[in-house]
């Protein structure tokens, strides 16, 4: 959390409201009614949210929310690289998840990860007949094919949950016949109003089939600790990991990013979670605590003052080995940092940035751009609950505009009237503002780049920025004549 | 017993790195391949997306419409996303967000919800409706909703809304991609129809391209022609629109008077047989003046053809400036055949798509020694037989019907080729085998620009042949021994 309230020239809880009211004018009187209290200005001071989220996305409007589906191939089971997800139903729903997240993974595909589409290709027959049997022999093939796969995700698209199929016992009679953990997700895209459940309804199936399945071979240490949230985007736990070992720690396992099914699945042995997408996982954080008394806490690990902040928060939990080596390692980097910010801030200060990303980001990057001399001057979550928002407010700065699961439309005005140096959110809204001539940057997939976290990923994100904003390219975009 | 289900606890086991190599090395086996063929039912890397993804597409090629995906908003983010991956564009489109309570009551009162709100928020000119899985399988009535819609006022009487019944378990986006055209070509042509009059226009249909360069230069080489188009359905500028500091949701598409009097044309070609039969079938019964299907004009040969066809229709002559063009394209093939002769390669996409392949390659003296199409009738592997047999390159090459990419990597590991072309989902495969990939047809994700050039017509075929061609030249720069490393190549 900021010690102390920020503001920005020009921006009042008025200003903002007006805004508000002049994007909603064009809107029919009940979407007018039902989208209004998803949108409004921040009230920094009351560290609440000042938004209503989590529900049904109102139909037309164009919002860029994905399914349950989306959450939980995409998110939660999708970067676990040591398992085959089956993408149960017809062939669209994994053909367009498949390798689109940028969620990375270690090993030999094929062999030891399985970053690949696999599918039942549901047809006709299967929406009239069923597809448990074509299940049941597509588990037999994948294991066969695939031996090295430790597990298997069976994840219902669609058409399974309104046929009434039954993938729950076609997996448990597989998981005994071919001796592999077989997890069925009943995943279904019109559960849910947006990704958000397909991450809870994954988190329970990991409660449920796989957590306390296995132990670790080695002995346990007081230092043991699990990152959880974690997915690996362009590398990030390739950052985050090393840099918590760093520390100290053994990080026993990440959730999901470079996950490993039997790392995983041991995870009921380690002494703290460490999570960083809130939204997605601290359902199974709540779990672990409660059943095996795994107290968890919850870092920003965007931008070097967070980073300091976390890592301190961090070994305030542990003994004075780790808070001496902690120390030593903001020490080592600060000087490092500071020749980043150093290098950049110059060609950045003052610049205003808008955010619609996903779980954690439109409120845990808003720290990195500041110390990067830049402020956010609107920000908003396309599945974010209550709780989010509550976190999200004390980091912005007062009376910014605050939008739940917006319209093309209303991010559209936002940003007409906002006047941005910078966007930052997803494919379907790069295009849009870029023609506008306003800077961009993909902020679920780093645009292809990354990692942005840890102390390696902000000189990569600071470089970023600075090219986005800076590129002479922006120039051109006005013919002369 | 810690876990909720009563699963044994068993210690970690970590791969041993021997057997990690012997599986490496198996899937690269012809035992392998032979248990990698003889799957039934799982699907591995398909080289095909589902029906309501081309709906999308043929609906963003009309002046001022609004895809609108009937069905769960994830389809919708799904299919806006694989586009603004492929052509770096927006591609705005709306869902009626239904949900659980969409699948008791039916989405009939989403549909009406979210046509009015698009409405309102985005003044369409046309609302084009298509499904996705939910409302198929629990059977909304497409036609009596949007009636009702219109009765209720949600959106104007008079405003066009085509719909197509787009299921995805069912054919792929060619599929959706036909069905959305013929309801659009149909909603728009209504009562249009004028006895005696022709506009003496052309009507082409491009097919379910990906291409905005191919666009272009059918309307580049019918204006040379001196024959006047209507292009049906036209994505050049909605999908390759400028920078130019303001967003512009419609920017582009075919005027949807244009589209309209359409039925009155002289003339009306498809060059996508496998991606419209059902709009072609619809035009030839309706439609006033002659009626052609023929191939995607994919290399000389194809394009001398689509050429005569347009100069027959027209009563035109084929003007010199083509002529000199073709010789261009002639000298373009003659002067680098020698680094594509005998090259082997494995070719997989749309069946119109690979048609196009087969002949230019044929056409160079190469060899398409597999051919991968992910989903395809028995009519489409006869016709690439065909294409086969007339050519001796052909001899020899393989066909393989709806197979998907872990196939192709078997066929590539075992029975090897020099090149494989297809979109970007074949990298995983080519990078195995160690051979390049040439990106044409969709998606290609990892590359820039690819959809601004043509693929059809002359210069297509320079195109084709200029990135081939360098490629081997330049991996041979690349890989030689420094003794071999020469000035001229």
């Amino acid at each position: 959390m900021s010690d102390k309230i920020r503001k920005i020239e020009g921006i009042t809880k008025e200003s903002t409201q007006a805004m508000i009211d002049e994007a909603l004018s064009v809107y029919p009187e009940k979407a007018r009614k039902k989208r209004a209290p998803h949108l409004a200005p921040n009230d920094a001071a009351s560290g609440c949210a000042s938004v209503k989220s989590n529900k049904k996305t109102v139909p037309g409007v164009m919002s860029a929310r994905g399914c349950a589906y989306a959450g939980a191939k995409g998110v939660v089971w999708g970067p676990i690289r040591d398992m085959v997800h089956v993408s149960h139903g017809p062939v669209g729903c994994g053909w367009y998840s498949w390798g689109t997240r940028r969620n990375m993974m270690s090993g030999i595909t094929g062999v030891t990860n399985f970053a690949m589409q696999f599918t039942s290709d549901f047809q006709e027959k299967d929406i009239v007949y069923g597809g448990d049997k074509k299940l049941k022999t597509l588990l037999e093939e994948a294991h066969d094919l695939f031996p090295l796969a430790k597990g298997i995700s069976v994840l219902s698209e669609c058409p399974v949950g309104l046929i009434g199929d039954d993938i729950n016992s076609v997996a448990k009679q597989s998981a005994k016949d071919l001796d592999i953990p077989i997890i069925p997700c009943n995943c279904e895209g019109f559960r849910g109003v947006s990704q958000s459940l397909g991450h809870h309804i994954s988190n329970d199936t990991i409660r449920d089939y796989i957590i306390g399945t296995r132990e670790f071979a080695e002995p346990e240490s007081p230092y043991d600790i699990a990152l959880i949230g974690e997915y690996n985007i362009g590398g990030d736990a390739w950052s985050t990991k090393p840099l918590l070992e760093e520390c100290g720690l053994n990080v026993k396992a990440v959730w999901t990013g470079d996950g490993e099914l039997e790392k995983i699945a041991a995870t009921h042995k380690v002494k703290l979670n460490v999570i960083h997408c809130y939204r997605s996982m601290n359902y199974m954080c709540k779990v672990m605590e409660e059943k095996f008394g795994i107290p968890w806490i919850e870092l920003n690990f965007f931008g070097p003052t967070k980073i300091k902040q976390s890592l301190r928060a961090l070994a305030e939990l542990f003994d004075d080995t780790i808070k001496e080596k902690v120390e030593a390692v903001i020490a080592k980097y600060d000087p490092i940092m500071q020749a980043i910010i150093e290098e950049y801030k110059p060609r950045l200060d003052g610049k205003k940035v808008m955010l619609l990303v996903g779980g954690l980001r439109p409120r845990h990057t808003i720290g990195a751009y500041e110390d990067l001399g830049m402020d956010c001057v609107g920000s908003g979550y396309e599945f974010a609950h209550t709780d989010d928002y509550d976190r999200t407010a004390p980091e912005m700065p007062d009376a910014t505009v605050v939008y739940d699961d917006p319209s093309e439309y209303e991010f559209e005005k936002f940003a007409d009237a906002l006047k941005p140096d910078l966007v930052g959110s997803g494919i379907k809204e790069k295009y849009v503002f870029q023609k506008m001539g306003i800077p961009f940057r993909q902020m679920h997939s780093w645009d292809y780049s990354g990692p942005y976290h840890g102390y390696k990923g902000f000189e990569v994100f600071a470089r970023d920025i600075d090219m986005a904003i800076n590129s002479p390219t922006w120039n051109l975009v006005k013919a002369p004549f | 017993m810690s876990n909720l289900l009563n699963l044994e606890v068993k210690k970690i086991v970590e791969t041993p790195p021997e057997e990690i190599e012997r599986v490496k090395n198996w899937i690269n086996t012809e035992e392998y391949k032979e248990k990698n063929f003889a799957r039934q039912a799982l699907v591995i890397n398909p080289a095909h997306a589902c029906q309501p993804l081309g709906a999308q597409l043929a609906a963003h090629g009309f002046e001022g419409t609004l895809p609108f995906v009937h069905g769960s908003q994830g389809c919708a983010s799904y299919y806006r996303s694989t586009l603004n991956r492929h052509f770096r564009e927006p591609a705005p489109a709306v869902s009626d967000a239904m949900t659980e309570d969409g699948a008791v009551f039916g989405g009939q009162n989403n549909l009406h919800e979210g046509m009015e709100n698009a409405y309102a928020i985005y003044k369409p000119k046309m609302i084009a409706v298509f499904t996705s899985c939910m409302p198929e399988v629990i059977g909304d009535d497409l036609t009596a909703f949007i009636k009702n819609a219109k009765q209720k006022k949600c959106v104007p009487t008079e405003l066009p809304t085509p719909y197509a019944n787009t299921p995805s378990f069912n054919g792929t986006h060619i599929h959706g991609y036909d069905s959305m055209l013929v309801s659009i070509l149909q909603t728009l042509t209504e009562g249009k129809q004028v006895e005696g009059r022709c506009t003496g226009k052309l009507n082409l249909i491009p097919g379910c391209d990906f291409n905005t360069g191919d666009y272009r230069e059918y309307k580049r080489l019918l204006k040379e022609m001196g024959v006047p188009v209507t292009v049906l359905a036209d994505i050049s500028d909605t999908f390759d629109s400028p920078c130019d500091g303001s967003y512009h949701i419609y920017a582009g598409g075919t005027k949807l008077e244009d589209a309209a009097d359409s039925i009155n044309g002289k003339a009306t070609i498809t060059l996508g047989p496998y991606a419209t039969p059902k709009t072609f079938g619809w035009i030839k019964d309706n439609y006033s003046g002659k009626h052609v299907s023929m191939p995607l004009p994919m290399g000389i040969a194809k394009t001398d053809a689509f050429l005569m066809k347009v100069a027959e229709l027209f009563g035109k002559e084929i003007p010199a400036s083509i002529k000199n063009e073709r010789g261009r394209a002639v000298d373009a093939v003659t002067d680098s055949h020698q680094y594509m002769h005998g090259k082997k390669f494995a070719v997989y996409g749309d069946p119109d798509y690979l048609m196009g392949y087969v002949s230019f390659l044929l056409e160079m003296g190469a060899i398409p020694h597999h051919i991968l199409c992910s989903r395809g009738t028995k009519k489409v592997e006869k016709d690439l037989q065909a294409l086969l047999d007339g050519s001796m390159y052909g001899n020899g090459c393989k066909i393989h019907m709806n197979k998907d990419l872990w196939h192709m990597r078997s066929l590539l590991v075992t029975d090897p080729v020099d090149a494989v072309i297809g979109d970007s989902h074949g990298k995983f495969a080519a990078r195995d085998a160690k051979v390049p990939l040439f990106r044409f047809g969709f998606p290609i994700m990892d590359r820039v620009n690819k959809h601004r050039y043509p693929l059809v017509g002359y210069q297509g075929v320079v195109n084709m042949v200029t990135e081939i061609c360098n490629k081997f030249i330049e991996m041979k720069d690349e890989t030689c021994e420094d003794q071999q490393f020469e000035l001229m190549r």
